[in-house]
């Protein structure tokens, strides 16, 4: 007798569990993928350098550095 | 995961995804394919979301009607619950998503047709006026406009038009079918214009939608979408469609039981044909290959 006896209940769990994963998968390329293109589309690298929190002197107007 | 699936109605979705994608590429501005792509699955997952509602407003109609009582939720493989949490869930997510990819208006719309297509469809006029189909038709108009809108963050003459064109053809296309096919919608307690107020004014209003859905048709040829292939396409379809409408209107319940209801059958799979040309035809219209023809 296997010591281990699969139940027809674990098999249905298995598909939903699977099913959700695929979901929370595609799910997470989508927005990966959204922010990819939706940065892409922006350009310029200056507009959102700007705001990473991290001090850039050289974005700093000229009369306010002197 | 199939009977979840099957809450959907993959089969609505289909026409959704066709009209909201012409809608979107017939837009004078481009967009960018990915945008494009998630806002197609976008519609379509809202459409579901619709769909899913309501099944599970109306679970207790649809265990009483033979076309139906196979669904998830009557025939007990989905719970009641289940399906709600699941309409809103997918509502909420393509919404959100579709104004974080597009914009506001885009997602606008697509909220305001779920809540019309579960709320003012489905538990409101379905039950309560035989002019159901009518105004329900409204929901499934929605998606070519929505499709625009994430292209251009407007609405414009041309969307309008879209939406007018499947919005006029869905009285002729139902009503043709349910001329020839019984259903029980009378046992359901569901109020069907053929059983309410008969059969000879069912035909009537099956010419009086097809005159307004002619002049919605040809007018969307004279907009900036349209274009010769367009207005040839449609002028042969409207003359075919007018021809059939008028018809049905002529004949009598002893010619439909002579031949089987063989004019309604004819313009019902018409009528099917009909919103998939004109749709292909303004689709057609904004290819390279419509420009290039010689006598444009």
């Amino acid at each position: 007798m296997a010591l281990k006896v699969e139940h027809e209940l674990h098999t249905r769990r298995l598909n939903r569990n699977v099913g959700v994963g695929l979901l929370l998968a595609g799910f997470i390329a989508l927005v990966f993928g959204l922010t990819v293109v939706k940065v892409i589309e922006l350009g310029d690298a200056n507009k959102f350098e700007k705001f990473d929190h991290v001090a850039r002197p050289q974005i700093i107007p000229q009369d306010e550095g002197n | 995961m199939g009977d979840y699936f099957a809450l959907l109605k993959p089969r609505v979705m289909s026409l959704v995804v066709f009209t909201a994608l012409v809608g979107l590429l017939v837009a004078p501005v481009g967009v960018h394919p990915f945008i494009g792509f998630l806002a197609i699955l976008c519609i379509a997952v809202g459409a579901g979301a619709s769909g899913a509602l309501n099944m599970w407003w109306d679970a207790d109609i649809d265990a009483v009607m033979k076309r139906t009582v196979k669904r998830p939720i009557p025939s007990g493989r989905v719970q009641p619950g289940e399906a709600l949490a699941i309409g809103m869930a997918l509502s909420g997510f393509s919404i959100v998503l579709l104004w974080l990819a597009t914009n506001a208006l885009a997602a606008g719309l697509l909220a305001f047709t779920i809540f019309f297509y579960a709320v003012v469809y489905s538990m409101w006029l379905k039950r309560s006026t035989p002019q159901n189909i009518v105004i329900g038709g409204a929901a499934g108009a929605f998606p070519p406009m929505i499709g625009w809108a994430v292209a251009t963050g407007g609405v414009s003459v041309e969307s309008v038009l879209m939406f007018m064109l499947t919005f006029m053809w869905t009285p002729p296309h139902f009503w043709a079918l349910a001329l020839f096919v019984k259903t029980d919608y009378g046992d359901a307690k569901v109020p069907m214009l053929t059983v309410t107020h008969g059969r000879d004014v069912t035909r009537k209003y099956i010419v009086a939608y097809t005159v307004l859905l002619v002049a919605t048709a040809i007018a969307l040829g004279f907009t900036s979408i349209g274009g010769p292939v367009y207005m040839a396409v449609a002028v042969v379809l409207n003359v075919q469609f007018m021809i059939g409408a008028w018809k049905v209107y002529k004949r009598t319940d002893a010619d439909c039981d002579a031949d089987n209801h063989l004019a309604e059958r004819k313009l019902f799979k018409l009528s099917l044909w009909y919103l998939f040309l004109h749709f292909g035809a303004l689709l057609f219209e904004a290819t390279p290959i419509a420009k290039a023809l010689p006598w444009l």
